[in-house]
């Protein structure tokens, strides 16, 4: 009895050693969004492009999955991203966009100047709109399935490798669901 | 060229440490003198080498060397001198290199001062030191060596973080390493005596110093860092609970289990297996600590740049040394002789159940740092584990604690009775029941927690210093010669837990009666703060060595006279950050903080801060440090272990003839 | 016993007043505000490392500081003005863990290593009191004899 005593610690750090090993691979950073399986919450932004209807949750649910992208003029990350954006937009993928924290007239220079790959866009100038559904900053994407649930959330500038390893293969996956 | 030696001397450290390892291990098995002389020498040499790559390191650093990339990432030409050297161990690969350095210092000290030691014992302790060395020496090289050049050298360098540039830097990070590392000691005497099978009163004669040894820097360190955070981040907090602030409690905590057991051991010849374990334990939170600021599996301000590869290296070091330690004792630890028996009412149950809460409330801060990423695991949801958690649970651990601190000293070894421990410490139960009630009355019924915590710290203080004045007063004509003759070690036990009453009184103290106040104010405004008056008398802008600042300059007029404190926003150009710095009164009943914040259309934020007692918080720390100096420098300590005898070349483990 | 426990949180909180909150985000009304600074005391800011919102000079953190205040000011219980933001960020915006099945071992760990630990210590204590040293085998009372004879003899 007394050696089993003897025993448990050597046991207990075993355990201990797999749950650090597993930490190891992950990103104390990321952050899982509280929405992962739930629909966005119901909000309506103004138009950033003149005569355009601006973004609302209504927009989402339209039988197809979609991306959510939360960016900003002001933002060095967004700049690097924003290509890849492009680029997703010509091969038919619906992303919609919500200008964080800025004038709509700022949103919308951004937009003329890099190009605009949005299907509808949003201004969010007190940031609200977008802490509805914690957004901590920019930039952020979301991946919205066909029925409007929020199925991931990706903080940080979208790399081709994100798409390429992640995401791409998400919505390939949502578009197949039924 | 310089740094091409560096490099050179730590290969050669690194082979040295690997005979250090492979000679002595095989030549105590064998009974070959040779061979565990070879492990001598080889300690001493690796010591030499590791503090040349060291000095090398400081001076390319002090020279502003920037074709090495590690001088050009955290060093200027700007750069204050002092911090130029202290920049040396600011990064993940310099304060490796000192992690290494005081490894191998303290190897050349076993191997130095180990004469006394029976000779296998001190061959093994250096054959698993030697293991430690090479392990690590071979982490710096492969994965993070200091030494790499930076092709084409850069023109100037980034400059070290301007929170560093303080004189804190220049005494933490060692005060800290020179800790964690000295735990390795105790970690390697426990690993031998498994190995030999064998604990004695020798060993643990042997094993005490360096505990101590360990344990006070360590103290300091600790201290000293929640001082430097208080005045250099600009809002006043002292503790964190920061995962990296956790990682060097946790060796603290059972450090002074292992320091208090390994007292027992030494005493009375009594927890001898569970001294062996809080040796082995104790390291091992070293090496998670490391483990921890490195891998970058918790976020804390404190974390060293993440890399999963280094990550990888050190939780093999630590699977290694933990998992193999661990085994060991598992095996051998239930042969070992169980030593002298006790009472429960004695000191060594009195330590004994110190022991208990000391691991308790280890578990408690191990649990609180890791559980987020344990959890993590389980079901992919992220919690998060601040200070409220601790407030829950580690303070309603800490309490009883620091109530039975008293008990200890007061009781006799081996057993003693209720009554009589009783009526010895009548005289400190009395000083805390009149705290107690005064603090009641004063601040009514409102105030119970905070009159309980003040009579605690009473209780504290005063039990300790019933020790001595038990030793003192019983002879009362020869008072002179009983202070004179008071030894050491019990100076230094008295200082230690009255330190310790001091930090629960600053405790106390801040978190009861802090108040604060933040609001505008323009040159030539005025408001009255806790008892004192303060007037904003300017506001410009100043230039310093490296940096341009936005001074506000305040004078503040309360009751012990009047007096100036100023508070700058610092911005360092080359390092493009910016930093806070405040400005603080100090005084024995409480600190003024005064701190400038941004600038609004109303005037410049200005936020000011009452602390009351917050002083005794550190300076408890330091006296507990410096009441094991004390301890430390008792002669009966050193004096009077085993004397060694020759032993026969072909024979294994002679026998010693104990000095008791 | 909840009172004396949060009585027991708010002197042993070990973190200073008030950090960072602007003079222009401070409500009226002085026990409300005291309200929101407990309350954003233990809300950590999500976008910082290891801060709460009350000690984080960042933007997001401002944010979620005036938004507590906005669920207080309309009438908020605690509990429903924090589950407002745990709502939108998650339980990892909570830095006291909540209490669920797998929370269970960090709240009530600590505790439990005590409490095993002592009776541990007490159960191996009492396999080694002197009063089971018991009566000498029937070897060891021979061993004995011949000593006694061999002491008689000289």
């Amino acid at each position: 009895m007394r050696r089993l005593l003897f025993i448990l610690p050597v046991l207990g750090f075993v355990v201990l050693l797999g749950v650090f090993f597993a930490g190891l691979g992950r990103d104390p950073r990321a952050l899982p969004s509280a929405f992962i399986g739930k629909p966005l919450p119901a909000f309506a932004t103004a138009p950033v492009r003149p005569g355009d209807q601006g973004l609302a949750n209504t927009d989402f649910d339209r039988g197809e999955p979609v991306l959510l992208n939360v960016f900003a003029s002001w933002c060095g990350p967004c700049r690097v991203e924003h290509p890849v954006l492009m680029r997703l937009r010509q091969q038919g993928v619906t992303i919609h966009g919500l200008d964080w924290k800025e004038t709509a007239p700022a949103g919308l220079k951004w937009l003329t100047d890099q190009g605009d790959p949005y299907t509808r866009v949003g201004n969010d100038e007190s940031g609200r709109t977008g802490i509805e559904f914690g957004v901590a900053g920019v930039p952020e994407t979301f991946v919205i399935d066909k029925k409007g649930k929020v199925r991931y959330r990706h903080v940080g500038a979208l790399t081709p490798d994100d798409w390429e390893r992640k995401i791409g293969p998400l919505m390939e996956q949502l578009r197949k669901e039924s | 060229m310089l740094a091409e030696v560096g490099q050179f001397a730590l290969i050669l450290a690194l082979l040295l440490a690997v005979v250090q390892a492979a000679a002595p291990l095989w030549g105590a098995h064998r009974g070959d003198g040779v061979l565990m002389a070879v492990g001598r020498q080889a300690a001493l040499l690796q010591a030499v080498f590791v503090s040349l790559a060291f000095v090398c390191l400081a001076w390319l650093y002090v020279t502003c060397d920037f074709s090495v990339a590690l001088v050009a990432r955290h060093s200027h030409t700007t750069q204050p001198l002092a911090y130029r050297l202290a920049a040396t161990w600011g990064s993940h690969e310099g304060s490796m290199l000192l992690w290494v350095l005081i490894l191998a210092i303290y190897g050349g000290g076993v191997a130095f001062f180990g004469g006394t030691l029976r000779e296998t014992l001190q061959a093994r302790v250096l054959g698993i030191q030697g293991v430690l060395g090479a392990a690590f020496l071979g982490f710096l090289l492969f994965t993070s060596n200091p030494f790499l050049r930076l092709s084409p050298a850069a023109p100037e360098g980034t400059e070290l973080n301007p929170l560093l540039q303080d004189p804190g830097l220049v005494f933490h990070p060692p005060l800290l390493y020179l800790g964690y590392v000295g735990f390795s000691v105790a970690f390697c005497f426990a690993v031998a005596a498994l190995i030999e099978g064998r604990v004695d009163a020798a060993w643990a004669r042997w094993v005490r110093p360096w505990v101590l040894a360990a344990w006070i820097p360590l103290t300091a360190g600790i201290t000293l860092g929640s001082a430097w955070a208080y005045y250099e981040l600009g809002w006043g907090g002292w503790w964190f609970w920061d995962p990296v602030e956790n990682a060097s409690l946790m060796p603290w905590l059972l450090g002074t289990a292992l320091l208090h057991s390994a007292l027992v051991l030494e005493r009375r010849g009594a927890l001898v297996s569970w001294t062996i374990l809080l040796a082995i334990l104790t390291f091992s939170l070293s090496l998670v600590g490391t483990f921890l600021v490195r891998s970058g599996i918790l976020t804390s301000v404190h974390a060293f740049a993440v890399d999963p590869k280094r990550g990888v290296y050190i939780l093999g070091i630590l699977a290694a040394t933990t998992g193999l330690s661990l085994a060991l004792y598992s095996w051998r630890a239930p042969t070992l002789r169980s030593g002298a028996l006790f009472q429960p009412l004695s000191r060594e149950g009195g330590i004994t159940l110190n022991n208990l809460f000391l691991t308790a409330l280890t578990a408690t801060v191990f649990l609180g740092t890791f559980s987020p990423v344990f959890i993590e695991m389980i079901n992919n949801d992220k919690i998060s584990v601040g200070p409220p958690y601790y407030a829950k649970t580690f303070v309603p651990l800490a309490i009883p604690l620091l109530a039975l601190v008293v008990f200890g000293p007061m009781l006799n070894w081996k057993r003693d009775e209720v009554r009589k421990t009783l009526v010895r410490l009548r005289v400190p139960a009395i000083v805390a029941g009149v705290v107690l009630l005064a603090a009641l009355a004063f601040g009514g019924l409102k105030g119970v927690a905070t009159a309980g915590a003040l009579a605690l710290a009473a209780w504290l203080i005063a039990g300790s210093l019933m020790i001595l004045a038990r030793r003192w007063w019983s002879g009362r004509a020869y008072l002179g010669r009983a202070i004179r003759t008071t030894p050491r070690s019990i100076v230094g036990l008295v200082v230690a837990h009255m330190g310790l009453g001091l930090l629960t009184l600053g405790v106390t103290g801040v978190n009861a009666w802090d108040s604060d106040k933040v609001l505008n104010m323009n040159p030539g405004d005025s408001v009255a703060f806790a008892g004192r008056t303060v007037t904003m008398t300017g506001y410009e802008l100043v230039e310093g060595v490296n940096y341009q600042a936005k001074q506000a300059r305040f004078a503040v007029k309360g009751p012990t006279g009047a007096y100036d404190l100023r508070s700058e926003k610092r911005w360092f150009p080359s390092a493009q950050s910016q930093t806070t710095e405040a400005g603080i009164r100090v005084g024995p009943l409480g600190n003024l903080y005064i701190s400038v914040g941004e600038e609004s259309e109303a005037g410049v934020i200005v936020r000011m801060w009452n602390h009351p007692l917050i002083i005794w918080i550190w300076i408890g720390g330091f006296a507990m440090s410096i009441g094991g100096a004390i301890s430390l420098s008792d002669r009966r300590l050193r004096v009077g272990a085993a004397v060694k005898t020759q032993p026969d070349p072909g024979k294994v483990g002679a026998q010693p003839v104990a000095a008791e | 016993m909840r009172r004396l426990l949060s009585l027991a949180v708010a002197v042993a909180l070990l973190a200073s007043p008030a950090a960072a909150v602007n003079p222009d985000e401070q409500l009226a009304d002085p026990a409300l505000e005291a309200r929101a600074l407990k309350l954003s005391k233990a809300l950590r800011c999500v976008v910082c490392q290891n801060q709460s919102i009350d000690d984080s000079d960042a933007t997001l953190a401002r944010d979620l500081r005036i938004i507590l205040r906005e669920r207080i000011l309309a009438g908020d219980t605690d509990k429903q003005a924090v589950d407002h933001l745990v709502a939108r960020y998650g339980s990892f915006v909570q830095l006291d863990p909540p209490m669920r099945l797998d929370t269970m071992a960090l709240w009530f760990g600590p505790l439990a290593v005590l409490l095993v630990g002592g009776i541990g210590a007490a159960v191996y204590m009492r396999g080694r009191s002197p009063a089971r040293a018991g009566a000498l085998t029937p070897d060891e009372e021979a061993e004995l004899a011949e000593m006694l004879k061999s002491e008689e003899a000289r």
